[in-house]
């Protein structure tokens, strides 16, 4: 990648940012809403795909994600992976105790 | 594709991609460290979900949600410090970076509260209070008190680094043609910043 790309691609305006900012704290305001309703079990899958948006965001958008070259993707999904497969494989294995 | 900072002209020893790749690998490690928690965490919840729902009721939604809304704010500012930087503009730059570090401590100073007020009711690890309580609110408590506690440990971590950060901005080290150390900085306050929005629901959004 050429340098002067790579300033070109980083060099997001103000303006993003303020966005993402705005959707972060709109999600927040949503997820507390939510949970004040009182659904039931449906509150922890909605809390955590709303915390999984909000992250999404961040990941892309503040940590540059999305500029970056598609190792760094490739990196992020390998990590997640490996945290899924814990998650899985502990689930799996506790739930035949 | 890390190696082009090499032609330009004058021959200068950088690897800016390179070294934001060395970051993003120290986040992983971070992300197994409280990965494994957040593990602990989903097997007691499975386990307790009833307790769980109770001791949750102890902790106040409106400061969780004021403190996260404080951090996002925090790393708004964090990356607008960059774009800043990016664009020569370096006073507003150091601004930006010195409002980020006053809101992490404005975070701290909630928690400190936060804290507090629980210690005052008696719920503090091992206190009489909590013990006499079922297993499964002690749980909670104990994993509220570590996961936050350690959470808190890095936003003072973040808090330190930005301000070597700002310094370096101040002495023109961090410049508009050389700034991958705030870039890495700022890499470090966003993943805090994601270690909250997921601590945030799991433990002060429990209905």
């Amino acid at each position: 990648m050429e340098k002067h790309d790579y300033y070109h691609e980083h060099s997001h305006g103000y303006g993003i940012y303020i966005l993402v900012w705005l959707a972060l704290m709109t999600l927040t305001a949503v997820t507390v809403a939510v949970a004040g309703m009182d659904i039931d079990r449906f509150t922890v899958a909605t809390a955590l795909i709303i915390a999984s948006v909000k992250a999404y965001l961040v990941l892309t958008i503040f940590m540059h994600l999305r500029s970056e070259t598609r190792n760094f993707t490739v990196f992020v999904i390998v990590a997640l992976l490996f945290l899924g497969i814990s998650l899985v494989l502990l689930f799996s294995d506790y739930s035949f105790h | 594709m890390s190696s082009t900072e090499h032609t330009a002209g004058t021959h200068v020893h950088r690897d800016d991609i390179g070294s934001r790749m060395g970051m993003w690998l120290f986040l992983f490690t971070e992300l197994i460290l409280f990965g494994g928690m957040f593990l602990i965490y989903s097997v007691y919840r499975f386990e307790y979900p009833e307790a769980f729902h109770l001791a949750a009721k102890e902790l106040n939604t409106i400061m969780g949600a004021f403190n996260t809304a404080v951090l996002l704010t925090s790393s708004m500012t964090m990356a607008l410090s960059i774009v800043a930087i990016q664009r020569n503009q370096k006073i507003l730059s150091i601004w930006l970076q010195m409002i980020t570090i006053f809101l992490a401590l404005f975070f701290l100073v909630n928690k400190y509260f936060e804290w507090t007020a629980k210690f005052h009711h008696g719920i503090y690890p091992g206190s009489e209070e909590l013990l006499s309580k079922g297993s499964g609110e002690i749980l909670f408590f104990g994993l509220y008190y570590v996961m936050t506690g350690l959470h808190g440990i890095h936003v003072i971590v973040g808090m330190v680094l930005i301000g070597v950060m700002t310094r370096m901005t101040r002495k023109d080290i961090i410049t508009k043609d050389s700034y991958v150390r705030l870039e890495n900085a700022g890499l470090y306050w966003h993943l805090v910043d994601i270690i909250w929005i997921f601590l945030f629901p799991l433990f002060y959004l429990i209905t």
